[in-house]
């Protein structure tokens, strides 16, 4: 039983989306509250059984746990299990789904494939953060492109088919890199299995491939094949241009999704195969990406003051949040990574907290128009105070989840690269002005606009969905060793291990010498 | 000795005779209306074939002095023609019915082509090759302009039939260098004079001919010019019958030349063969983009998917010939699903092949639809469905044969395809109001388009078992 907890983790959500598919018929009001009913009942189930994963957790044990090994086609096995690093994720996928599904409650357009979308995403997110094998992992990151696509193409705005062919094609270009790295790494190590590969060490004597002198050889090539594949995801300047518009087009509950839980699966992968797989790959490109996580930070913090749509407007503040995790990352120091992480389960609540606060004034107002909205305090005195928190969180203000994961990470990159993290800071103060200035245009002032006269606070079932987020913004706000007591350790071996690859291979004596 | 000879091909010659007999019988009792009947008999002959070649075979024999194989190579290739033929078959009666083409000419005349294409895939010899070839072609050229009243049908027949036998030709041509060079037609014999040193010039020449002419037979390109028109024209059956079939026993002679015939010659072959994948995949995703029919698309679909079966081919490993029999297995499955969904888009009982008529077809029928969409996912090769495993098996072979570029362009060309096959999703499930298409399905087509989606979600568990008979059969071939 315990040993094949995370695939019923995994596989409760599917579980509910099949018997959604074959036994529910119709779609009258009847047939659409029975799905809705249902995909919440398996979200919840699926998240009350993850606690077991939580208070059977042994954090001091940097290993992998729950692991569960099954023979699978081709010699790759079905191996699935959670260390330090992955747990959380699958904690905040599973805690979050529940809130998605209670958030689509006034979806009348073809309910039951929209919940049989969700379901089949959540087992398939939650399959990515659990493999331990390279093929079984790719199955499920790529495979998570089929619901998206069909929620942002099925329940989306107007400009819905163009956002998710972009979405679509992009990532799966980005994907596809990544397989052959994968059958690389195949054909090289004679294995897939994930923790057998975090001990190999790859090739990484330079050469020359087409007169370019490749140094850290096989390592950079495969690091950069598996980059375009997270950077892609994360995402990072400057191949962030799909997500404002797959936000934009998306549904509030697919946005909140993609926000929250997909854009981690590129900061997971960055922790999970290209720093301990390659780690000369990283150190040679690493600083490259703090380069380019402080561009996109200042950037997309300037794209996101200009935007007039709210939702565009969140979404280039996760691009520069994203950027704090990259940089953090590739700091490859405690602070850094422990940062890098803190922010990456703070910014799944607070973004798609953000998120589902458009969804509410868009639900009562159908647009998304910053313009069209002000003083909506007067009406809405429980939103403002909701929304308000959540701008802040995402301010970073001190005693919100937000600061401690920027904190960190700016400590973290301090040490290695004091003029980005410099530049970075600098990030803190724009996300303030642009969070603030929505906030004070959406919110305050005076309600002068005549459409606005008749909103209505929010409902019961709203403020239900947002007092759990309340309370985890707040709570890792105030107590963030909840989180680093889990992750500390198992970041402490990924960084000895590191740097022992480091010395191994020699190039540590050169960066040394820097 | 003829005695055994003659057990070898038993399957063949059981299938010959069926043919001619049931020609006669045929002629001389109820001509069409005997139809259904030749039918359904074609199929379980089929079928049965199927079953004794698949459980019965054991080991390699030949026969008639080495032209004719039989090995764990021939009989993977020879069940999976057969088990398709059967499948097109039984999924055209209804069409061919309701169109008035259900003549009992034509099972006899796929079951001659599928003999044909049984003697391709055992072949041992050049002329054991050509003969097989022939049949198969002639009977295909024939089929292909049944419609005989329609215009389309009978061009699609006869450019078939003109550039088909142009590439006979060419394989002639080169089969008669390959002689001239090696002094035998035997595949052994000339396996032996390849070895003996560097391969001379004129056998190479040889060599480049044959491959040209397989390549036409094939689809990739840039041999594939006939591929979208006579896929357009001909009736849609046959269509569906030409995008399996004679594909798997193209691929499936293709491989018997190169690694039997050429084996130890890889090198020479195997950047020829790189070059016809590379080309093929980008031409049949590129050049699909632009097509508003079903038909001419899916043509152009099988071009890429040929180009990424010659992938595994130019591998020249047996993994890499491994990887193509699954690929096409596969490919197959895909293909016999997708023409069932196509032999059911209707308008009042008209045939429609423009995809602008797909046009929110979810709404109406969300059952066809979703089984459309696994199989387009599928055929794009996007995980979990199963023509990802197949893309997964050719990629594999490739880098692990040093061929790790043909692998990236490989994904960049499936990454440009998936385009297409996702534009018939968006018109099924974004698309605007329609009239919708006609509802009704026959049962036997709505079983397969089914049955083939279910195949492609569940063969994720262990692709049902197809690795361990696809790696005997390439072991087979390649030692």
């Amino acid at each position: 039983m315990l040993n094949s907890l995370l695939s019923i983790i995994t596989f409760i959500p599917l579980l509910g989306a099949v018997i959604l598919a074959l036994f529910l018929r119709g779609d009258d009001e009847a047939a659409q509250r029975n799905a809705k009913w249902l995909a919440l009942i398996a979200t919840t189930a699926t998240f009350l059984v993850s606690i077991f994963l939580y208070t059977g957790f042994d954090p001091a044990n940097t290993g992998f746990q729950f692991v569960e090994e099954r023979e699978w086609i081709l010699g790759f096995n079905y191996k699935m299990g959670v260390d330090g690093i992955s747990i959380l994720f699958v904690l905040l996928t599973t805690f979050l789904m529940p809130l998605v599904i209670a958030s689509c409650w006034d979806v009348k357009h073809r309910v039951k494939d929209y919940m049989i979308a969700f379901l089949l995403l959540e087992t398939l997110m939650l399959g990515v953060f659990c493999a331990l094998d390279l093929i079984l992992f790719y199955l499920f990151f790529e495979a998570g492109l089929i619901p998206m696509f069909l929620i942002i193409g099925i329940w989306g705005g107007a400009n819905r088919i163009y956002a998710s062919f972009k979405f679509f094609l992009y990532t799966l270009l980005g994907s596809v890199l990544m397989l052959i790295a994968m059958i690389g790494m195949y054909v090289d190590a004679g294995t897939t299995d994930i923790p057998t590969l975090l001990t190999h060490n790859f090739a990484s004597e330079s050469f020359e491939l087409l007169g370019i002198q490749i140094v850290g050889g096989m390592q950079t090539l495969m690091w950069l094949a598996f980059f375009a594949s997270f950077a892609v995801k994360m995402p990072m300047w400057p191949v962030h241009t799909w997500l404002p518009d797959a936000h934009v087009q998306a549904p509030t509950a697919g946005s909140v999704v993609l926000a929250a839980i997909l854009l981690k699966m590129g900061g997971y992968g960055f922790l999970r195969f290209s720093l301990p797989m390659f780690p000369v790959g990283s150190e040679v490109l690493g600083t490259f990406v703090l380069w380019i996580s402080a561009i996109a930070i200042v950037y997309t913090s300037l794209v996101a003051l200009a935007q007039h749509d709210m939702k565009k407007l969140i979404a280039y503040s996760s691009v520069a949040h994203m950027g704090y995790v990259t940089m953090g990352i590739f700091a490859v120091n405690q602070q850094g990574i422990d940062g890098a992480i803190f922010q990456m389960i703070s910014h799944g609540f607070i973004s798609g907290a953000l998120f589902l606060c458009v969804g509410v004034i868009y639900d009562r107002m159908h647009t998304r128009e910053i313009d069209a909205y002000g003083g909506l305090v007067n009406r809405m005195p429980a939103y403002a105070l909701i929304f308000m928190l959540f701008t802040m969180a995402n301010v970073g203000l001190p005693g919100t989840s937000g600061f401690i994961g920027e904190f960190l990470v700016l400590m973290g990159v301090f040490q290695v690269n004091t003029w980005v993290a410099m530049i970075a800071t600098t990030g803190v103060i724009l996300s303030a002005a642009y969070a603030l200035w929505l906030y004070r245009r959406v919110v305050m002032g005076d309600l002068i606009k005549e459409s606005l006269k008749s909103i209505s606070d929010m409902t019961g079932r709203e403020r239900a969905i947002f007092a759990p987020l309340v309370f985890m913004t707040i709570l890792l706000g105030v107590y963030p060793s909840l989180v680093t007591d889990i992750i500390g350790p198992s970041v402490g071996a990924l960084i000895t291990n590191y740097d022992t690859a480091l010395l191994d291979s020699g190039l540590a004596t050169a960066v040394a010498g820097n | 000795m003829i005695q055994a000879d003659l057990n070898t091909v038993l399957p063949e010659i059981i299938l010959a005779v069926y043919a001619m007999l049931a020609l006669i019988a045929a002629v001389y009792t109820g001509k069409d209306k005997t139809a259904p009947l030749v039918l359904w008999a074609t199929c379980a002959l089929f079928l049965i074939l199927a079953a004794f070649i698949g459980f019965g075979g054991e080991g390699a024999q030949t026969a008639f002095g080495g032209a004719f194989i039989d090995d764990a190579f021939s009989r993977f290739a020879k069940v999976v023609i057969l088990i398709s033929a059967a499948a097109i078959l039984v999924l055209s009666q209804d069409y061919m019915t309701r169109n008035d083409l259900l003549r009992f000419e034509y099972p006899l005349l796929i079951a001659l082509a599928v003999v044909g294409m049984m003697m391709m895939v055992s072949a041992g010899d050049l002329m054991a090759l050509y003969m097989g070839l022939e049949l198969q072609s002639l009977a295909l050229y024939v089929v292909a302009a049944l419609r005989r009243d329609s215009v389309k049908s009978t061009e699609a027949g006869l450019k078939y039939f003109v550039l088909g036998a142009l590439s006979s030709g060419m394989l002639l041509y080169g089969a008669s260098l390959v002689y001239g060079y090696s002094g035998t037609t035997l595949f052994t014999g000339i396996t032996a004079a390849a070895a003996s040193g560097e391969i001379g010039l004129g056998l190479l020449f040889g060599l480049i001919f044959v491959v040209a002419g397989l390549a036409f037979k094939v689809s990739a390109a840039p041999f594939h010019m006939w591929t979208p028109d006579v896929y357009e024209g001909s009736p849609t059956p046959i269509t569906a019958f030409f995008a399996t079939a004679p594909k798997v026993a193209a691929m499936g002679l293709f491989a018997r030349v190169v690694h039997d015939a050429f084996g130890g010659a890889v090198s020479d072959w195997s950047q020829v063969v790189a070059f016809l994948s590379v080309v093929s995949m980008f031409l049949g995703a590129i050049a699909a983009i632009g097509q508003r029919d079903i038909k001419r698309l899916m043509a152009y679909s099988s071009i890429a998917h040929m180009g990424f079966a010659l992938m595994g081919l130019a591998a020249g490993t047996a993994a890499g010939v491994q990887a193509m029999l699954i690929y096409m297995a596969i490919y197959v499955v895909m293909n016999v699903g997708t023409f069932a969904f196509i032999l059911s888009m209707e308008k009042d009982g008209q045939p429609v092949t423009d995809i602008d008529a797909l046009q929110n077809f979810s709404k109406h029928h969300p059952g066809r639809a979703l089984a459309m969409l696994v199989l387009m996912f599928s055929l794009a090769g996007i995980p979990p469905l199963v023509g990802f495993f197949g893309k997964f098996y050719v990629l594999q072979a490739a880098v692990d044969a040093n061929m790790a570029w043909l692998a990236v362009a490989g994904v960049i060309a499936s990454v440009i395809g998936a385009f297409y096959y996702l534009r018939i999703i968006y018109y099924m499930y974004f698309g605007e109001e329609r009239d919708a298409l006609d509802a009704g399905m026959p049962p036997v087509g709505w079983a397969l388009l089914m049955g083939c989606a279910a195949v492609m979600v569940l063969g994720v568990v262990n692709l049902f078992g197809i690795e361990a008979p696809a790696l005997a059969a390439a072991e087979a071939l390649v030692n």
